[in-house]
Protein backbone atom coordinates (compact mmCIF):
# COMPACT_ATOMS: atom_id res chain seq x y z
CA UNK A 1 0.00 0.00 0.00
CA UNK A 2 2.91 2.02 -0.43
CA UNK A 3 1.74 4.48 -3.29
CA UNK A 4 -1.54 5.64 -0.90
CA UNK A 5 0.57 6.58 1.41
CA UNK A 6 -0.11 10.30 2.36
CA UNK A 7 1.19 13.82 1.95
CA UNK A 8 1.49 16.62 4.10
CA UNK A 9 -0.64 18.66 0.95
CA UNK A 10 -3.41 16.25 0.29
CA UNK A 11 -6.25 17.26 1.63
CA UNK A 12 -8.26 15.26 4.06
CA UNK A 13 -12.25 14.15 5.18
CA UNK A 14 -13.52 13.36 8.74
CA UNK A 15 -14.82 10.23 8.80
CA UNK A 16 -16.58 8.20 10.94
CA UNK A 17 -16.65 4.28 11.23
CA UNK A 18 -18.72 1.98 12.72
CA UNK A 19 -16.60 -0.75 13.46
CA UNK A 20 -17.07 -3.77 15.51
CA UNK A 21 -19.67 -2.17 16.71
CA UNK A 22 -17.57 1.09 17.95
CA UNK A 23 -17.62 4.48 16.38
CA UNK A 24 -13.84 5.36 15.35
CA UNK A 25 -12.87 8.48 14.05
CA UNK A 26 -10.43 9.52 11.44
CA UNK A 27 -9.08 11.86 9.30
CA UNK A 28 -8.14 10.71 5.99
CA UNK A 29 -7.58 11.10 1.95
CA UNK A 30 -10.48 10.19 0.55
CA UNK A 31 -8.25 7.60 -1.69
CA UNK A 32 -7.34 5.59 1.36
CA UNK A 33 -9.26 2.15 1.25
CA UNK A 34 -10.60 0.31 4.21
CA UNK A 35 -8.26 -2.05 4.39
CA UNK A 36 -5.53 0.30 4.88
CA UNK A 37 -7.71 2.50 7.12
CA UNK A 38 -8.61 -0.74 9.45
CA UNK A 39 -4.79 -1.74 9.08
CA UNK A 40 -2.60 1.33 9.20
CA UNK A 41 -5.08 3.93 11.61
CA UNK A 42 -7.37 1.25 13.64
CA UNK A 43 -4.57 -1.21 14.45
CA UNK A 44 -6.84 -3.87 12.96
CA UNK A 45 -4.51 -5.90 11.06
CA UNK A 46 -6.57 -8.71 10.58
CA UNK A 47 -7.71 -8.40 7.18
CA UNK A 48 -4.80 -8.90 5.33
CA UNK A 49 -3.59 -6.96 1.61
CA UNK A 50 -3.14 -9.65 -0.74
CA UNK A 51 -3.48 -9.16 -4.43
CA UNK A 52 -4.89 -5.79 -3.49
CA UNK A 53 -6.92 -6.10 -6.84
CA UNK A 54 -10.34 -8.26 -5.97
CA UNK A 55 -8.58 -11.51 -6.69
CA UNK A 56 -7.68 -13.26 -3.92
CA UNK A 57 -9.96 -12.77 -0.68
CA UNK A 58 -7.79 -11.78 1.75
CA UNK A 59 -8.63 -8.39 2.93
CA UNK A 60 -12.58 -9.78 3.12
CA UNK A 61 -14.71 -8.16 5.55
CA UNK A 62 -17.78 -7.97 6.36
CA UNK A 63 -20.39 -4.32 5.62
CA UNK A 64 -23.38 -4.37 6.98
CA UNK A 65 -23.50 -8.47 7.23
CA UNK A 66 -22.58 -8.90 3.47
CA UNK A 67 -18.87 -10.37 2.70
CA UNK A 68 -16.91 -7.09 0.46
CA UNK A 69 -13.31 -6.59 -0.51
CA UNK A 70 -11.73 -4.00 1.41
CA UNK A 71 -8.89 -3.65 -1.01
CA UNK A 72 -11.58 -2.49 -3.39
CA UNK A 73 -13.67 -0.01 -1.02
CA UNK A 74 -12.78 3.54 -0.40
CA UNK A 75 -13.35 3.92 3.41
CA UNK A 76 -14.75 7.51 2.96
CA UNK A 77 -17.85 5.54 1.75
CA UNK A 78 -18.43 3.25 4.58
CA UNK A 79 -20.05 5.62 6.91
CA UNK A 80 -23.21 4.78 8.31
CA UNK A 81 -22.09 1.12 6.87
CA UNK A 82 -22.00 -1.09 10.21
CA UNK A 83 -18.07 -2.77 9.30
CA UNK A 84 -16.93 -6.07 11.27
CA UNK A 85 -13.69 -7.73 11.06
CA UNK A 86 -12.03 -11.15 12.29
CA UNK A 87 -11.08 -8.98 15.62
CA UNK A 88 -14.95 -8.41 16.08
CA UNK A 89 -16.21 -12.00 16.14
CA UNK A 90 -14.49 -12.44 19.26
CA UNK A 91 -14.88 -9.04 20.80
CA UNK A 92 -16.92 -10.96 23.83
CA UNK A 93 -13.90 -13.04 24.16
CA UNK A 94 -15.24 -16.31 23.07
CA UNK A 95 -14.47 -17.28 19.97
CA UNK A 96 -16.75 -17.23 17.12
CA UNK A 97 -18.90 -20.63 16.28
CA UNK A 98 -17.18 -20.37 12.71
CA UNK A 99 -13.91 -19.62 14.40
CA UNK A 100 -14.39 -22.98 16.43
CA UNK A 101 -15.46 -24.66 13.41
CA UNK A 102 -12.31 -24.18 11.60
CA UNK A 103 -10.26 -24.94 14.65
CA UNK A 104 -11.72 -28.12 15.01
CA UNK A 105 -11.09 -29.45 11.36
CA UNK A 106 -7.35 -28.00 11.43
CA UNK A 107 -9.08 -25.88 8.38
CA UNK A 108 -6.04 -23.53 7.92
CA UNK A 109 -2.14 -23.74 7.63
CA UNK A 110 -0.07 -20.71 7.48
CA UNK A 111 -3.40 -18.75 8.14
CA UNK A 112 -2.85 -15.70 5.88
CA UNK A 113 -6.44 -16.15 4.29
CA UNK A 114 -8.18 -17.41 6.95
CA UNK A 115 -9.96 -13.91 8.62
CA UNK A 116 -11.47 -13.52 5.08
CA UNK A 117 -12.26 -17.48 4.91
CA UNK A 118 -13.67 -17.39 8.60
CA UNK A 119 -15.72 -13.78 7.13
CA UNK A 120 -16.94 -14.66 3.79
CA UNK A 121 -18.03 -18.26 5.66
CA UNK A 122 -20.05 -16.10 8.61
CA UNK A 123 -21.62 -14.11 5.56
CA UNK A 124 -23.00 -17.57 4.44
CA UNK A 125 -24.37 -19.15 7.40
CA UNK A 126 -25.94 -15.58 8.38
CA UNK A 127 -28.30 -16.23 5.62
CA UNK A 128 -28.59 -19.96 4.80
CA UNK A 129 -27.64 -21.92 8.07
CA UNK A 130 -28.41 -25.05 6.64
CA UNK A 131 -26.08 -24.64 3.16
CA UNK A 132 -25.65 -27.84 0.87
CA UNK A 133 -21.63 -28.13 -0.57
CA UNK A 134 -22.31 -26.79 -3.76
CA UNK A 135 -23.90 -23.48 -1.61
CA UNK A 136 -20.97 -23.92 0.52
CA UNK A 137 -18.36 -24.16 -2.68
CA UNK A 138 -19.87 -20.84 -4.15
CA UNK A 139 -20.10 -18.46 -1.16
CA UNK A 140 -15.95 -19.41 -0.41
CA UNK A 141 -15.26 -19.10 -3.94
CA UNK A 142 -13.91 -15.55 -3.73
CA UNK A 143 -11.41 -16.68 -1.15
CA UNK A 144 -7.90 -18.28 -2.08
CA UNK A 145 -6.09 -20.55 -0.25
CA UNK A 146 -2.36 -21.29 -1.30
CA UNK A 147 -1.90 -23.67 1.19
CA UNK A 148 -4.71 -25.07 -0.60
CA UNK A 149 -7.02 -26.63 3.10
CA UNK A 150 -10.30 -26.07 1.08
CA UNK A 151 -11.39 -29.60 1.97
CA UNK A 152 -10.86 -29.07 6.01
CA UNK A 153 -12.43 -25.51 5.23
CA UNK A 154 -15.49 -27.36 3.42
CA UNK A 155 -15.56 -29.86 6.48
CA UNK A 156 -15.67 -27.28 8.89
CA UNK A 157 -18.42 -25.42 6.92
CA UNK A 158 -20.19 -29.21 7.18
CA UNK A 159 -20.42 -29.21 10.76
CA UNK A 160 -21.82 -25.88 10.81
CA UNK A 161 -24.57 -27.20 8.52
CA UNK A 162 -25.12 -29.93 9.98
CA UNK A 163 -24.49 -31.99 6.89
CA UNK A 164 -20.99 -33.29 8.26
CA UNK A 165 -22.72 -36.88 9.11
CA UNK A 166 -24.53 -37.62 6.06
CA UNK A 167 -21.82 -36.65 3.63
CA UNK A 168 -18.85 -37.88 4.98
CA UNK B 1 -3.49 5.71 -6.75
CA UNK B 2 -3.89 9.61 -7.75
CA UNK B 3 -5.18 11.74 -5.04
CA UNK B 4 -8.90 13.29 -5.52
CA UNK B 5 -11.72 14.93 -4.48
CA UNK B 6 -14.44 12.83 -3.49
CA UNK B 7 -17.95 14.25 -3.77
CA UNK B 8 -21.51 12.19 -2.30
CA UNK B 9 -24.45 12.87 -4.27
CA UNK B 10 -27.77 11.52 -3.76
CA UNK B 11 -29.18 11.69 -7.25
CA UNK B 12 -28.60 11.02 -10.89
CA UNK B 13 -28.91 15.11 -11.46
CA UNK B 14 -26.37 15.94 -9.27
CA UNK B 15 -24.01 13.55 -10.40
CA UNK B 16 -24.50 15.32 -14.47
CA UNK B 17 -24.57 18.31 -12.97
CA UNK B 18 -20.95 17.48 -11.58
CA UNK B 19 -19.78 15.69 -14.72
CA UNK B 20 -20.90 18.53 -16.88
CA UNK B 21 -18.86 21.07 -15.16
CA UNK B 22 -15.12 22.11 -15.95
CA UNK B 23 -15.77 21.47 -19.73
CA UNK B 24 -17.26 17.82 -19.18
CA UNK B 25 -13.49 17.13 -19.82
CA UNK B 26 -13.31 13.13 -20.24
CA UNK B 27 -12.24 11.90 -17.24
CA UNK B 28 -11.49 14.63 -15.10
CA UNK B 29 -14.42 13.59 -13.08
CA UNK B 30 -15.73 9.75 -13.04
CA UNK B 31 -18.74 8.25 -10.92
CA UNK B 32 -18.05 5.60 -8.38
CA UNK B 33 -20.63 3.14 -7.40
CA UNK B 34 -19.46 -0.28 -7.38
CA UNK B 35 -15.88 0.76 -7.71
CA UNK B 36 -14.36 -2.79 -8.48
CA UNK B 37 -13.38 -1.92 -12.12
CA UNK B 38 -13.02 1.73 -10.84
CA UNK B 39 -10.31 1.53 -8.40
CA UNK B 40 -8.32 -1.61 -10.06
CA UNK B 41 -7.94 0.99 -13.28
CA UNK B 42 -7.16 4.06 -10.64
CA UNK B 43 -4.90 1.87 -8.98
CA UNK B 44 -3.01 0.74 -12.34
CA UNK B 45 -2.83 4.23 -12.77
CA UNK B 46 -4.77 3.56 -16.11
CA UNK B 47 -6.94 6.54 -15.20
CA UNK B 48 -6.41 9.39 -12.83
CA UNK B 49 -9.43 11.55 -12.33
CA UNK B 50 -9.61 14.95 -10.42
CA UNK B 51 -12.74 14.06 -8.76
CA UNK B 52 -15.14 10.76 -7.98
CA UNK B 53 -18.69 11.21 -7.69
CA UNK B 54 -20.16 8.53 -5.25
CA UNK B 55 -23.55 7.53 -6.97
CA UNK B 56 -24.08 4.60 -3.91
CA UNK B 57 -25.81 7.20 -2.09
CA UNK B 58 -28.63 7.60 -4.63
CA UNK B 59 -30.40 4.64 -2.63
CA UNK B 60 -33.24 5.68 -5.01
CA UNK B 61 -31.45 3.92 -8.15
CA UNK B 62 -31.32 0.52 -6.61
CA UNK B 63 -34.33 -1.64 -7.22
CA UNK B 64 -35.69 -4.70 -9.06
CA UNK B 65 -39.42 -4.11 -10.07
CA UNK B 66 -41.54 -6.03 -13.12
CA UNK B 67 -43.70 -3.09 -14.68
CA UNK B 68 -47.74 -3.92 -15.72
CA UNK B 69 -46.37 -4.94 -18.85
CA UNK B 70 -44.05 -7.00 -18.17
CA UNK B 71 -41.21 -5.54 -18.58
CA UNK B 72 -37.94 -5.88 -15.54
CA UNK B 73 -36.63 -2.00 -14.46
CA UNK B 74 -33.20 -2.55 -12.72
CA UNK B 75 -32.28 0.36 -11.17
CA UNK B 76 -28.74 1.02 -12.22
CA UNK B 77 -27.19 0.53 -8.76
CA UNK B 78 -28.98 -2.73 -8.70
CA UNK B 79 -25.69 -5.14 -7.50
CA UNK B 80 -25.25 -8.23 -9.55
CA UNK B 81 -25.77 -10.25 -6.30
CA UNK B 82 -29.45 -8.54 -6.08
CA UNK B 83 -30.44 -9.42 -9.49
CA UNK B 84 -28.83 -13.29 -8.65
CA UNK B 85 -30.82 -13.58 -5.27
CA UNK B 86 -34.34 -11.88 -6.84
CA UNK B 87 -36.85 -15.24 -6.82
CA UNK B 88 -38.85 -12.97 -9.85
CA UNK B 89 -36.36 -12.93 -12.06
CA UNK B 90 -35.04 -16.21 -11.93
CA UNK B 91 -38.63 -17.03 -12.80
CA UNK B 92 -39.05 -14.95 -15.70
CA UNK B 93 -35.78 -14.56 -16.70
CA UNK B 94 -33.68 -17.16 -16.04
CA UNK B 95 -30.66 -16.03 -18.74
CA UNK B 96 -30.13 -13.24 -16.15
CA UNK B 97 -29.50 -15.32 -13.15
CA UNK B 98 -27.33 -17.71 -15.01
CA UNK B 99 -25.31 -14.89 -16.52
CA UNK B 100 -24.70 -13.31 -13.20
CA UNK B 101 -24.19 -16.71 -11.03
CA UNK B 102 -20.67 -17.63 -12.32
CA UNK B 103 -19.58 -13.71 -13.01
CA UNK B 104 -16.69 -12.87 -10.33
CA UNK B 105 -17.13 -13.95 -6.45
CA UNK B 106 -19.49 -13.28 -4.51
CA UNK B 107 -17.75 -10.65 -2.57
CA UNK B 108 -17.43 -8.62 -6.06
CA UNK B 109 -21.42 -9.37 -7.09
CA UNK B 110 -22.10 -7.56 -4.01
CA UNK B 111 -20.39 -5.26 -4.49
CA UNK B 112 -20.33 -4.82 -8.28
CA UNK B 113 -23.47 -2.59 -9.86
CA UNK B 114 -25.52 -4.02 -13.13
CA UNK B 115 -24.79 -0.70 -14.87
CA UNK B 116 -20.64 -0.21 -13.98
CA UNK B 117 -20.75 -4.07 -15.34
CA UNK B 118 -21.47 -2.93 -18.57
CA UNK B 119 -18.83 0.08 -18.49
CA UNK B 120 -16.14 -2.20 -17.02
CA UNK B 121 -13.08 -1.92 -19.15
CA UNK B 122 -11.00 -5.00 -20.60
CA UNK B 123 -9.09 -6.90 -18.97
CA UNK B 124 -6.26 -7.69 -21.65
CA UNK B 125 -2.99 -7.68 -20.28
CA UNK B 126 -1.38 -5.17 -22.44
CA UNK B 127 -4.34 -2.75 -21.61
CA UNK B 128 -4.31 -3.44 -18.21
CA UNK B 129 -0.25 -3.48 -18.15
CA UNK B 130 2.71 -0.43 -18.02
CA UNK B 131 2.50 -0.86 -22.75
CA UNK B 132 1.13 2.08 -23.92
CA UNK B 133 -1.33 0.19 -26.27
CA UNK B 134 -3.53 1.08 -28.91
CA UNK B 135 -6.52 0.96 -26.74
CA UNK B 136 -4.70 3.33 -24.36
CA UNK B 137 -4.26 5.87 -27.53
CA UNK B 138 -0.83 4.48 -28.60
CA UNK B 139 0.07 3.03 -31.94
CA UNK B 140 -0.21 -0.70 -31.94
CA UNK B 141 -2.48 -3.57 -30.36
CA UNK B 142 0.21 -5.53 -29.09
CA UNK B 143 -2.29 -8.84 -28.69
CA UNK B 144 -2.83 -8.94 -32.30
CA UNK B 145 0.55 -10.89 -33.09
CA UNK B 146 1.67 -10.68 -29.34
CA UNK B 147 -0.20 -13.32 -26.68
CA UNK B 148 -3.51 -13.23 -27.31
CA UNK B 149 -4.90 -17.03 -25.99
CA UNK B 150 -7.50 -15.07 -24.13
CA UNK B 151 -8.13 -12.28 -27.41
CA UNK B 152 -10.89 -11.67 -30.08
CA UNK B 153 -12.11 -14.19 -32.28
CA UNK B 154 -14.49 -11.84 -34.62
CA UNK B 155 -14.42 -7.56 -34.90
CA UNK B 156 -12.67 -4.91 -37.20
CA UNK B 157 -11.30 -3.03 -34.29
CA UNK B 158 -7.86 -2.35 -33.85
CA UNK B 159 -8.26 -3.37 -30.89
CA UNK B 160 -8.66 -7.46 -30.03
CA UNK B 161 -8.88 -7.34 -26.14
CA UNK B 162 -12.44 -9.32 -25.26
CA UNK B 163 -15.24 -7.59 -23.50
CA UNK B 164 -15.65 -9.23 -19.89
CA UNK B 165 -19.13 -9.23 -19.04
CA UNK B 166 -21.02 -11.84 -18.57
CA UNK B 167 -24.22 -9.61 -17.90
CA UNK B 168 -24.01 -7.73 -21.34
CA UNK B 169 -24.81 -11.22 -23.19
CA UNK B 170 -27.60 -11.93 -21.67
CA UNK B 171 -29.01 -8.44 -21.56
CA UNK B 172 -28.42 -7.89 -25.18
CA UNK B 173 -30.21 -11.03 -25.75
CA UNK B 174 -33.59 -9.85 -23.93
CA UNK B 175 -33.43 -6.91 -25.85
CA UNK B 176 -32.38 -4.27 -23.24
CA UNK B 177 -32.38 -0.57 -23.37
CA UNK B 178 -30.69 1.56 -21.22
CA UNK B 179 -32.18 4.93 -19.53
CA UNK B 180 -29.23 7.37 -19.83
CA UNK B 181 -29.44 10.98 -17.67
CA UNK B 182 -27.25 13.77 -19.01
CA UNK B 183 -27.31 17.51 -19.51
CA UNK B 184 -30.24 17.87 -21.87
CA UNK B 185 -32.74 15.37 -19.86
CA UNK B 186 -33.61 12.00 -20.18
CA UNK B 187 -32.67 9.62 -23.30
CA UNK B 188 -33.52 5.70 -24.13
CA UNK B 189 -30.78 4.13 -25.69
CA UNK B 190 -30.84 0.31 -27.01
CA UNK B 191 -28.18 -1.62 -25.24
CA UNK B 192 -27.05 -2.70 -28.75
CA UNK B 193 -25.94 1.16 -30.14
CA UNK B 194 -24.41 1.04 -26.55
CA UNK B 195 -21.94 -1.11 -27.30
CA UNK B 196 -19.76 0.05 -30.06
CA UNK B 197 -16.62 -1.47 -31.06
CA UNK B 198 -13.22 0.86 -30.00
CA UNK B 199 -12.47 3.25 -33.04
CA UNK B 200 -9.63 5.61 -33.81
CA UNK B 201 -11.49 8.29 -32.67
CA UNK B 202 -13.30 6.58 -29.67
CA UNK B 203 -11.08 4.06 -28.17
CA UNK B 204 -13.65 3.07 -25.99
CA UNK B 205 -16.45 0.04 -26.02
CA UNK B 206 -19.33 2.21 -25.29
CA UNK B 207 -21.07 5.46 -26.64
CA UNK B 208 -21.65 6.69 -22.81
CA UNK B 209 -21.08 10.38 -23.10
CA UNK B 210 -18.50 11.67 -20.22
CA UNK B 211 -20.82 14.01 -19.13
CA UNK B 212 -23.66 10.65 -19.03
CA UNK B 213 -25.10 8.14 -16.22
CA UNK B 214 -27.14 5.11 -16.79
CA UNK B 215 -29.90 5.05 -14.11
CA UNK B 216 -31.89 2.16 -15.47
CA UNK B 217 -32.03 -1.05 -17.33
CA UNK B 218 -34.95 -2.06 -19.15
CA UNK B 219 -35.52 -5.44 -20.22
CA UNK B 220 -38.68 -5.49 -22.29
CA UNK B 221 -41.31 -8.45 -21.04
CA UNK B 222 -41.01 -11.18 -23.23
CA UNK B 223 -43.73 -13.30 -24.96
CA UNK B 224 -45.09 -16.43 -23.19
CA UNK B 225 -43.36 -19.27 -24.05
CA UNK B 226 -39.82 -17.54 -24.13
CA UNK B 227 -36.69 -18.87 -22.30
CA UNK B 228 -33.28 -18.13 -22.29
CA UNK B 229 -29.65 -19.53 -21.16
CA UNK B 230 -26.44 -18.21 -20.37
CA UNK B 231 -23.71 -20.66 -20.75
CA UNK B 232 -20.04 -19.75 -19.60
CA UNK B 233 -16.73 -21.71 -20.32
CA UNK B 234 -13.93 -20.53 -18.22
CA UNK B 235 -10.38 -22.40 -17.65
CA UNK B 236 -11.12 -22.88 -13.68
CA UNK B 237 -14.16 -23.40 -11.88
CA UNK B 238 -14.30 -19.79 -10.23
CA UNK B 239 -13.78 -16.30 -10.70
CA UNK B 240 -12.23 -15.92 -14.08
CA UNK B 241 -13.85 -14.39 -17.13
CA UNK B 242 -15.41 -16.31 -19.87
CA UNK B 243 -12.63 -17.46 -22.46
CA UNK B 244 -16.44 -18.11 -24.04
CA UNK B 245 -20.01 -17.46 -23.59
CA UNK B 246 -23.14 -17.93 -25.38
CA UNK B 247 -26.65 -16.11 -24.49
CA UNK B 248 -29.40 -17.46 -26.03
CA UNK B 249 -33.55 -16.49 -26.31
CA UNK B 250 -36.16 -18.13 -27.80
CA UNK B 251 -39.53 -17.48 -28.20
CA UNK B 252 -41.41 -20.90 -29.02
CA UNK B 253 -44.76 -21.34 -29.92
CA UNK B 254 -46.64 -24.86 -31.15
CA UNK B 255 -42.69 -25.86 -31.28
CA UNK B 256 -42.00 -23.05 -33.54
CA UNK B 257 -38.67 -20.69 -32.93
CA UNK B 258 -41.11 -16.95 -33.51
CA UNK B 259 -37.52 -15.07 -32.21
CA UNK B 260 -34.32 -15.92 -31.26
CA UNK B 261 -31.34 -14.11 -30.08
CA UNK B 262 -27.88 -15.43 -29.99
CA UNK B 263 -25.46 -13.25 -28.46
CA UNK B 264 -21.80 -14.26 -27.85
CA UNK B 265 -19.03 -12.89 -24.84
CA UNK B 266 -15.35 -13.29 -24.96
CA UNK B 267 -14.84 -13.14 -28.16
CA UNK B 268 -15.23 -9.54 -29.31
CA UNK B 269 -14.70 -5.95 -27.98
CA UNK B 270 -18.19 -6.18 -27.70
CA UNK B 271 -20.78 -8.43 -26.82
CA UNK B 272 -21.11 -10.12 -30.27
CA UNK B 273 -24.42 -10.86 -31.59
CA UNK B 274 -25.13 -13.59 -34.27
CA UNK B 275 -27.32 -12.96 -36.22
CA UNK B 276 -26.52 -15.75 -39.00
CA UNK B 277 -27.79 -18.13 -36.22
CA UNK B 278 -30.73 -16.03 -35.01
CA UNK B 279 -31.68 -16.14 -39.22
CA UNK B 280 -31.28 -20.04 -39.18
CA UNK B 281 -33.22 -20.52 -36.20
CA UNK B 282 -36.24 -18.08 -36.78
CA UNK B 283 -39.60 -19.83 -38.56
CA UNK B 284 -37.81 -23.20 -37.71
CA UNK B 285 -39.01 -26.40 -35.52
CA UNK B 286 -36.29 -26.72 -33.02
CA UNK B 287 -34.23 -30.20 -33.19
CA UNK B 288 -30.55 -31.40 -32.03
CA UNK B 289 -29.66 -30.71 -35.78
CA UNK B 290 -31.36 -27.22 -36.13
CA UNK B 291 -29.04 -26.29 -33.22
CA UNK B 292 -25.77 -27.78 -34.44
CA UNK B 293 -26.92 -25.50 -37.91
CA UNK B 294 -27.06 -22.60 -35.98
CA UNK B 295 -24.46 -22.99 -34.12
CA UNK B 296 -21.98 -23.36 -37.36
CA UNK B 297 -23.56 -20.23 -38.74
CA UNK B 298 -22.95 -18.34 -35.20
CA UNK B 299 -18.86 -18.79 -35.76
CA UNK B 300 -18.84 -19.04 -39.45
CA UNK B 301 -17.25 -15.57 -39.66
CA UNK B 302 -14.97 -16.36 -36.84
CA UNK B 303 -11.01 -14.95 -37.50
CA UNK B 304 -9.17 -16.42 -34.39
CA UNK B 305 -5.59 -15.31 -33.80
CA UNK B 306 -2.17 -17.02 -33.55
CA UNK B 307 -3.25 -18.76 -30.29
CA UNK B 308 -6.71 -18.73 -29.74
CA UNK B 309 -8.43 -20.65 -32.41
CA UNK B 310 -9.69 -22.94 -29.60
CA UNK B 311 -12.66 -20.15 -28.87
CA UNK B 312 -14.05 -21.52 -32.04
CA UNK B 313 -15.02 -24.86 -31.69
CA UNK B 314 -15.80 -23.64 -27.96
CA UNK B 315 -17.86 -20.98 -28.41
CA UNK B 316 -19.75 -23.36 -31.42
CA UNK B 317 -19.95 -25.95 -28.88
CA UNK B 318 -22.24 -23.18 -26.18
CA UNK B 319 -24.22 -21.81 -28.33
CA UNK B 320 -25.82 -25.48 -29.39
CA UNK B 321 -25.74 -26.42 -25.93
CA UNK B 322 -27.53 -22.26 -24.96
CA UNK B 323 -29.93 -22.93 -27.82
CA UNK B 324 -30.89 -26.47 -26.90
CA UNK B 325 -31.49 -25.42 -23.34
CA UNK B 326 -33.13 -22.20 -23.76
CA UNK B 327 -35.72 -24.37 -25.44
CA UNK B 328 -36.00 -27.12 -23.12
CA UNK B 329 -34.59 -30.07 -25.66
CA UNK B 330 -32.54 -32.41 -23.94
CA UNK B 331 -28.73 -32.48 -24.74
CA UNK B 332 -25.67 -34.57 -24.26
Amino acid sequence: MADTSETAAAPRTHVSLQVNGTTREVDIEPRRTLLSVLRDDLSLTGAKPGCEMGNCGACTVLLDGEAVYSCLTLAVECTGREITTIEGLSASGELDPVQQAFIAHDALQCGFCTPGQILAMKALFATNPHPDDETIERAMSGNICRCGAYPKILAAARALAGTQAAQQ
Amino acid sequence: MNTFEHVTVTDGNEAVKLLSERGGAAGETKIIAGGTDLLTLMNASLIAPQRLVNLKAARALRYLRFAEDGALHIGALATLADLERDAGVARRLPILVESVRDAATPQLRAMATVAGNLLQRPRCWYFRGAPHCWLKGGAECFARDGENKYHAIFGASSCVAVHPSDLAPALLALDAELLINGPSGVRTLPLAAFFHEPTNDARIEHTLAPDEVITEIRVPGQPEGANGAYLKMMDRQAWAFALASAAAQLSVEDGVIQQARIVLGGVATVPWRATQAEDALTGQQLTPELARTAAEAALAGAAPLAHNGYKVPLARELVRRAILRAGSVPHP
